[in-house]
């Protein structure tokens, strides 16, 4: 087994080649053991289709990489004894064509793959959304179907309820809408549009996408950014982090209609993202990070600057926020609406705030540091009940967390270049990146090929985690609560489409 | 016969504006400038020219929907008095009428909801037959409770038997009354706790995914049909509320008109304050209005 660390290459020769039986028992005693599947995708080699499984430790701080070859479409399913794998095949299955005979759900990801395959594909390309939907039937049992166009400004996605009266039984969430084909554009790259595409992967995640990817290439290329880079680096992420989670906490207040705290969110919410302008010109830190570093540098007007607004965004958000923990009607809300049990968030591989609510103690941050987290510890926040005001409760914390280590780094820039620059990617080499997201725990896996262009790069946003987790959470809740459920999941709909 | 014409204005007028100073009010405690006074106003007629499209799966009643429902809640308010004066149209058993002149309009609501054969629709529709089901009764117990005060079964001498020594006397019965009162006049409203009238998020919604369907004129229709209801309903909790002559029928209109607008002020402070109630928990509420109303009529009775 190899192992590696977070923002690591290696060689492809010295991933040892497992068969099929080693590689699915080995997946399963790492995860009986408390390890992680961060990613689990095909790749297709000179010698046919393999697949990769990554793996992620929290009490060791490491990953491991585990591989096979697929000689027969026909391949074991696992998600029967480790349900976190259950989209993964689902995916594999689509986009390469493999049939996992014996899982449990397999139904279309994204009803659309344009990856090569050594394998005829499984089923005909056909329209987004149209698929057999989950079926409860019975008297006074009734479905209603929401979107994919929604009566608000958001992306598309279907959910699909099976309802009893207002009580919930069953929610099936069907996305695809808004796939691009990513992966594909990313074969034989890095091209020139490539940093941008990472950028917008999932919009609101520039700098948590955009990091992982610059974390790939520099491993591949044997690069490092600057200290001064990782400082910059880490604020533009927690700035990014505060943005979204202060948008959320105004939303879920929305949702509930309390209306100061929603206004005053969605103020505070663009005072952050001017802070993330003052950092490099683009409200959402477009174009900030490069691979080896940054493009733009702090100075000591900005520094002076970003504090005196950071002071000021703080004592309003606490303002707004503290508001909500007051109103017991608030409260009422959001105790006990959408709970999702620790076993549950655990068994579909959950992460990021939506895990830590649930009593799941992981943050890539912290488990798995990367960049300046190497060196200042950002405290990680949890809560027990898994609920909507758990999420809300998390996210608050966490923004005030942010709010410190930001303050902390900005006293103690260190000095230095802001870009170092790379070579060549290594050929034949397959790097990993994790990153905190706001949302949680973004992966990429870049593999290259003999001429050191990408054979394969593997995206896994939380989102794809989650989505199944806000199914869950909705089990035997009043249908009238999902908006707010869905609110405080707060899911991509393009990071997960792709 | 200026007092007719004062009504008839008012009533035709003055609605909308209730709604701005209810937005005006949520706007200035979220810190907002908000949109102006007269954005009703301009929202209707906005609507008013527009097109219409029409499902093809709708039928007549889909059309008559929102038209029943304006004419039946243009018709209750010509029964109520407002402020000291008498109403338009007053005979005895009129409460009745007045109280079924609204659930006739619901009816034509909930039918052309039904109509579209949307589950949303179906859904808001179950929920506010429902919820007015546990409304209704309140109304009644404080109708019944205001009948035993006067004497009389008529609105306008019910409502202009009430004074400052009625409050006197039945102090604690009134307020009881108030309290239950302004519970309907929130949840028939679709008012924060029961229903967000301002929510885009259809799977919450009571009153609004009612008529999703409905585009053009005949949402115009709807949106002016609920602001009459609003304030005809709002002129009978002042009518309770704030039972006091100046002795001037002119400066009694001014007075009324000043009531209405602090009322409006009223649900907007309520609706800024406080978040919806989860839906599971609005019959409780509805039932603790109606048990209010109910303690009301014994504490009458007695």
């Amino acid at each position: 087994m190899k192992t590696l660390h977070n923002g690591m290459g290696v060689a492809l020769d010295q991933i040892p080649d497992m068969n099929d039986a080693t590689f699915l028992q080995t997946i399963l005693d790492l995860t009986d053991h408390g390890w992680r599947v961060s990613s689990y995708f095909g790749a297709m080699t000179d010698g046919g289709l393999r697949l990769y499984a990554l793996l992620s430790s929290k009490a060791e701080g490491i990953l491991t990489v585990l591989t096979t070859r697929v000689g027969d479409p026909h391949f074991p399913s696992l998600a029967n004894l480790c349900p976190q794998v259950h989209l993964f095949e689902r995916e594999i299955a689509e986009q390469f064509g493999v049939a996992f005979d014996d899982h449990p759900w397999m139904k279309p990801v994204r009803f659309q793959n344009e990856l090569p395959s050594c394998f005829p594909p499984l089923r005909e390309r056909g329209t987004v959304g149209v698929m057999d939907y989950f079926r409860i039937e019975g008297e006074e049992v009734h479905e209603v179907a929401v979107g994919p166009v929604h009566a608000g400004i958001i992306e598309p996605g279907h959910f699909r309820f099976q309802c009893y009266g207002e009580q919930v039984f069953h929610l099936e969430i069907s996305l695809g809408f808004q796939h691009r084909g990513i992966e594909a554009a990313l074969l034989g790259g890095p091209h020139k549009n490539t940093f941008v595409r990472m950028e917008t992967t999932a919009g609101d995640t520039t700098i948590g996408h955009g990091q992982a990817y610059a974390m790939a290439i520099e491993a591949l290329t044997g690069t490092r950014a600057s200290a001064r880079a990782e400082v910059i680096r880490g604020i533009a992420l927690e700035l990014e982090r505060l943005a979204n989670h202060t948008g959320d906490l105004g939303a879920i207040a929305g949702d509930v209609g309390y209306l100061p705290t929603a206004s005053f969110c969605g103020r505070i919410r663009g005072d952050f993202l001017n802070m993330s302008a003052l950092l490099c010109g683009s409200r959402f830190g477009r174009g900030l990070i490069t691979p080896g570093g940054i493009r733009f540098d702090l100075n000591a007007t900005l520094i002076g600057a970003l504090r005196q607004r950071l002071a000021a965004a703080r004592e309003d958000l606490s303002n707004a926020v503290e508001l909500l923990w007051n109103t017991p009607s608030v409260m009422g809300r959001l105790e006990n609406t959408g709970a999702l049990s620790e076993k549950d968030a655990r068994s579909i591989g959950l992460v990021g705030p939506a895990a830590r609510a649930c009593g799941i103690n992981y943050d890539v941050r912290r488990d798995l540091p990367f960049g300046i987290y190497r060196l200042a510890q950002i405290p990680v926040v949890t809560a027990g009940t898994g609920d909507v005001h758990a999420r809300t409760m998390v996210r608050w914390l966490e923004a005030e967390k942010s709010m410190d280590f930001i303050e902390e780094q900005i006293g103690q820039l260190p000095g230095g270049a802001i870009c170092t620059a790379g070579g060549e990617l290594a050929p034949n080499h397959l790097a990993v990146a994790l990153t905190e997201g706001w949302r949680g725990e973004i992966c990429h896996v870049a593999i290259t090929d003999g001429t050191g262009r990408f054979a394969r790069y593997k995206i896994t946003d939380p989102s794809f985690h989650n989505w199944t987790g806000l199914a869950f959470a909705l089990r035997g809740q009043q249908i009238s609560d999902f908006p707010l459920c869905n609110k405080s999941f707060n899911l991509s709909y393009c990071g997960f489409d792709l | 016969m200026t007092d007719i014409l004062i009504h008839l204005l008012l009533v035709f007028l003055m609605p909308p504006l209730l709604l701005g100073i209810i937005g005006k009010t949520k706007a200035w405690f979220a810190g907002r400038v908000g949109a102006p006074f007269l954005q009703p106003y301009y929202d209707i007629a906005r609507l008013l020219r527009k097109g219409s499209v029409f499902s093809i799966t709708t039928t007549w009643v889909f059309r008559a929907g929102p038209v029943v429902t304006l004419v039946s809640t243009l018709f209750a308010s010509l029964l109520i008095p407002f402020g000291r004066h008498g109403a338009p149209i007053s005979f005895e058993g009129d409460l009745i009428l007045f109280a079924y002149l609204f659930a006739l309009g619901r009816f034509f609501t909930t039918t052309a909801a039904l109509d579209t054969g949307s589950s949303f629709e179906g859904m808001g529709a179950a929920r506010e037959v429902t919820f007015s089901c546990l409304a209704e009764p309140a109304l009644f117990f404080a109708f019944i409770t205001l009948a035993r005060l006067s004497g009389t079964m008529s609105l306008t001498p019910m409502m202009n038997h009430l004074s400052s020594s009625v409050w006197l006397m039945a102090g604690a019965a009134l307020l009881l009354m108030m309290g239950g009162l302004f519970v309907v006049l929130l949840a028939e409203n679709c008012r924060i706790p029961f229903d967000d009238p301002t929510t885009h998020l259809e799977l919450t919604m009571i009153h609004e995914v009612m008529v999703l369907d409905h585009s053009g004129p005949l949402f115009g229709l709807i949106l002016y049909g609920a602001a009459i209801k609003l304030f005809v309903l709002g002129a009978l909790f002042v009518n309770v509320v704030a039972p006091f002559s100046t002795g001037s029928p002119l400066a009694d209109w001014g007075l009324f008109i000043l009531c209405m607008t602090l009322l409006a002020v009223v649900i907007g402070i309520v609706e800024s304050v406080m978040a919806r109630l989860r839906l599971v928990r609005i019959p409780q509420l509805l039932v603790a209005a109606t048990i209010m109303t109910a303690f009301s009529l014994v504490l009458v009775l007695r």
